[in-house]
């Protein structure tokens, strides 16, 4: 089937009141972006409440809709057939042509529902509905009617031209990116950061990210991998600034001065202090970390009171609730998975104890790191003077 | 930044006349050998230059060999094509140990089809048991395999002694050498040895990458692997690639010229980088590390350091190097050779592979001497717990 036009649904931003149009605005957005490295010519718009995507002459239908379904504040995406406006029995003709063509077991029950944007159009909606209905019940035996709960809801819009949809693919739900600000994701070569970037970009909320590595005790690979991750969770939340720190002479300098069974609180309080300086530098709102409570010693409820004490922006973790099999789900229907399974060591890692504090006094921790008082401002200038910085599109 | 290239068991840089060989093959000659044309006739020519040089060097007739796409892929014909076309002789193969994975997976393989596979055990030196050979041969057996020198450790294996041993027991038995390190080290004469077939690549020699050749004695049964033009008299079908076929045989007859001469002067940095790495504490060098070992070739391991931390700090500076063996090392695993010679737990993450090529020099193992004594103390200092 030759599928013209695409038609979007979105949910929540409908009800927007007086703002709506800056959602619709940057759903319209979005939708481009998405579409910008797809081959063929789109001419994307909103009109009464919906946006629709033309595509001028050849364009690819799979990668098409695999884009439009990346883009958040989507919640369906309907391919469109476009007929002329050629008279009502020529109508008829192509509408059950089509039935034929999308539905090859026709053993379903249906419902046609019109809507007529062109008022001089002969016919009026109620009637359109009724007389297609006729045609296509008289051209299928085995088709039925039922207008509460139809399996098929065949769409007819009659505008200059007659536009006809009967199939919705789900979209990405959300809100579209660029509503809600943006926040700094720390980004790791995990699993689950990927997937909590993921979803704070679900809720509208543009990305930035620092990763931290540690050479040589971390490889270029691993710094490879992040990125690749990046672009992954990029062609959700579109443009990822990367910050890339390193930070070797941090984590050899709290090896040196720190109790060891500290050393990953103390490590992820530095990073988080890292970020945040990042993500104030460029009007972040918040910080987005992929813990969930309890999954590893730095993730209970003290560890993580102990990693926020440091940090004045708030730190949204999607992930807090989640099983580990939970976001692995979701890892691989976003596609990250694969690459988040690639065996490269992590900076979190390197040095890690054989019994680390896993109930950290906030007090001692603080304490601790007194003894780093020396040296640390000046290790933290050089760290974030010497980062990195990837544009990931 | 300096740069020193010590991984030359992982790859080689291609000779400047091997590169602009294959770009006039590939851009000028680049006729189908196969097309009854002059055009194509000149692809042909290529190729019988090649056969020429390789039967030259390794005193064989030209129609036994057969070019292909790497070691790997000359390894998986000599054993699979081998072993099926053998079958009704028996079913029994006998391989050691240590070999490269593209002969222990290859084996694994056939144990799948319904062979029975012999690994034999090595010493502490990397070298297999004759011992253990003798006991595994038996009426079933209808292929050895063994390695020239191992990837790993560089230890160098009783080519001839296996062969004769073999051959003691029924000459029908097929020996194959995977001799893809010992070539352009060593000079392997086939029939001398007694060697039914013998694989090596073109891109350890300083030729390009995706070439290799395989010789095959006129009197092994083989099938093919791969079916379609039947090309190279059906044992490999397949447009040869002709640029990459010229460029391994002028690898092969550059790296021959003057062979003693450069490997004595390997074997001389390797003494000396030996001795220098070993004044570092707690080092240990795997396998031998006399002449009977290859002369490229050294493995040692650091206690306390995990292999992979050392060879990221090295390329901080310059020097690249592999842990265990580059071929499989995507996939950081406790290598099987050093468990197969019975080194020390502690150095079964802790080892990096340094091998040298005709193109290292003298300041630059000193370089790298320099660059270890000063990073394995600070490396030492911050471990796990």
């Amino acid at each position: 089937m030759r599928f013209h036009t695409f038609l979007l649904k979105y949910g929540e931003i409908g009800i927007k009141g007086k703002n709506r149009y800056l959602f619709e605005d940057a759903l319209v957005r979005q939708v481009r972006r998405a579409l910008r490295e797809v081959e063929g010519e789109f001419c994307v718009y909103k009109k009464q409440a919906r946006i629709y995507v033309d595509c001028e002459g050849e364009y690819d239908y799979e990668e098409t809709v695999d884009k439009l379904k990346k883009v958040f504040g989507l919640v369906g995406i309907c391919p469109v057939v476009r007929l002329a406006e050629n008279g009502f029995e020529e109508l008829k003709k192509e509408v059950v042509a089509y039935m034929d063509e999308m539905y090859a077991d026709k053993n379903f029950t249906f419902k046609v529902e019109s809507r007529r944007s062109k008022k001089t159009y002969p016919k009026n909606s109620m009637e359109i509905s009724r007389d297609l209905g006729e045609a296509i019940l008289e051209a299928f035996p085995k088709i039925r009617v039922d207008v509460h709960h139809p399996d098929v809801l065949v769409n007819i819009e009659v505008r200059d031209e007659v536009y006809v949809y009967s199939q919705i693919i789900p979209g990405a739900g959300g809100m579209p990116v660029g509503t809600n600000g943006k926040a700094m994701l720390l980004l790791s070569g995990g699993i689950d950061s990927p997937v909590a970037g993921y979803m704070v970009a679900k809720r509208g909320v543009g990305l930035e990210a620092t990763y931290f590595h540690a050479p040589p005790y971390t490889s270029e690979r691993a710094k490879q991998k992040v990125v690749d991750l990046a672009k992954k969770v990029a062609q959700y939340s579109g443009p990822i600034k990367l910050h890339v720190v390193n930070f070797t002479d941090i984590q050899l300098y709290i090896y040196d001065r720190c109790p060891h069974d500290e050393l990953t609180i103390i490590m992820r309080r530095y990073m988080m202090r890292i970020a945040e300086h990042f993500a104030k530098e460029d009007a972040c709102l918040g910080l987005i970390t992929g813990e969930s409570i309890g999954q590893v010693a730095s993730q209970t409820m003290q560890s993580l009171a102990a990693t926020n004490d440091v940090c004045t922006l708030p730190v949204y973790r999607p992930l807090i609730g989640f099983d580990k099999q939970e976001i692995v789900d979701v890892a691989e229907r976003i596609d990250t998975y694969e690459t988040s399974i690639q065996p490269f060591e992590d900076c979190c890692t390197i040095f890690v104890a054989k019994h680390p504090v896993t109930k950290p006094s906030i007090e001692v921790i603080r304490r601790s790191e007194e003894r780093l008082s020396e040296k640390i401002d000046s290790l933290f200038a050089e760290a974030v003077r010497t980062a990195e910085v990837i544009e990931i599109k | 930044m300096r740069e020193v290239y010590l991984d030359n068991s992982a790859t080689t840089c291609a000779y400047a006349c091997v590169g602009d060989l294959v770009r006039k093959v590939m851009c000028e000659d680049y006729g189908n050998p196969s097309s009854m044309h002059k055009k194509g006739m000149e692809g042909e020519r290529y190729i019988k230059e090649a056969k020429e040089i390789l039967a030259k060097l390794w005193k064989v007739q030209e129609k036994e060999i057969f070019f292909t796409s790497g070691g790997t892929e000359s390894d998986n014909l000599a054993l699979i094509g081998a072993a099926r076309a053998n079958k009704r002789a028996g079913n029994h193969l006998i391989t050691s140990a240590i070999e490269h994975p593209a002969i222990i997976n290859t084996m694994r393989y056939l144990e799948e089809e319904g062979f029975r596979v012999t690994y034999l055990p090595v010493d502490r030196f990397g070298r297999i048991r004759l011992e253990a050979l003798k006991k595994a041969l038996c009426k079933d057996t209808i292929l050895v395999s063994v390695m020239y020198v191992n990837n790993e450790v560089g230890s160098v294996q009783p080519i001839q002694e296996a062969a004769g041993i073999v051959k003691a027991y029924n000459k029908n038995i097929l020996f194959h050498v995977d001799a893809v390190q010992g070539f352009g080290k060593y000079r392997i004469y086939p029939k001398r040895l007694k060697v039914d077939m013998c694989s090596v690549s073109g891109h350890k020699i300083h030729g390009p990458k995706g070439t290799g050749a395989l010789y095959i004695d006129s009197k092994v049964k083989i099938q093919p692997i791969v079916f379609g033009g039947e090309q190279q008299r059906n044992v490999r079908s397949g447009t040869e690639n002709v640029p990459g076929i010229a460029g391994l045989a002028l690898a092969a007859k550059t790296i021959y010229e003057n062979l003693d001469e450069k490997v004595a002067v390997m074997r001389a940095l390797k003494e000396h980088f030996i001795e220098g790495v070993t004044q570092i504490e707690n080092t240990k060098i795997h396998g031998m590390y006399d002449e009977t070992s290859a002369p490229h070739i050294i493995s040692v391991g650091f206690a306390g350091i995990r292999s992979e931390v050392l060879l990221h700090a090295l390329e901080e500076k310059g020097i690249y190097v592999s842990s265990g063996s580059a071929c499989s090392s995507n996939h950081p695993q406790v290598s099987g050779v050093l468990k197969g010679i019975g080194a020390d737990q502690e150095y079964l993450d802790a080892t990096l592979r340094f091998s040298m090529s005709e193109f290292t020099t003298p300041e630059e193992i000193d370089y790298t001497l320099e660059a270890l004594k000063s990073l394995v103390p600070t490396l030492r200092r911050y471990t796990r717990h």
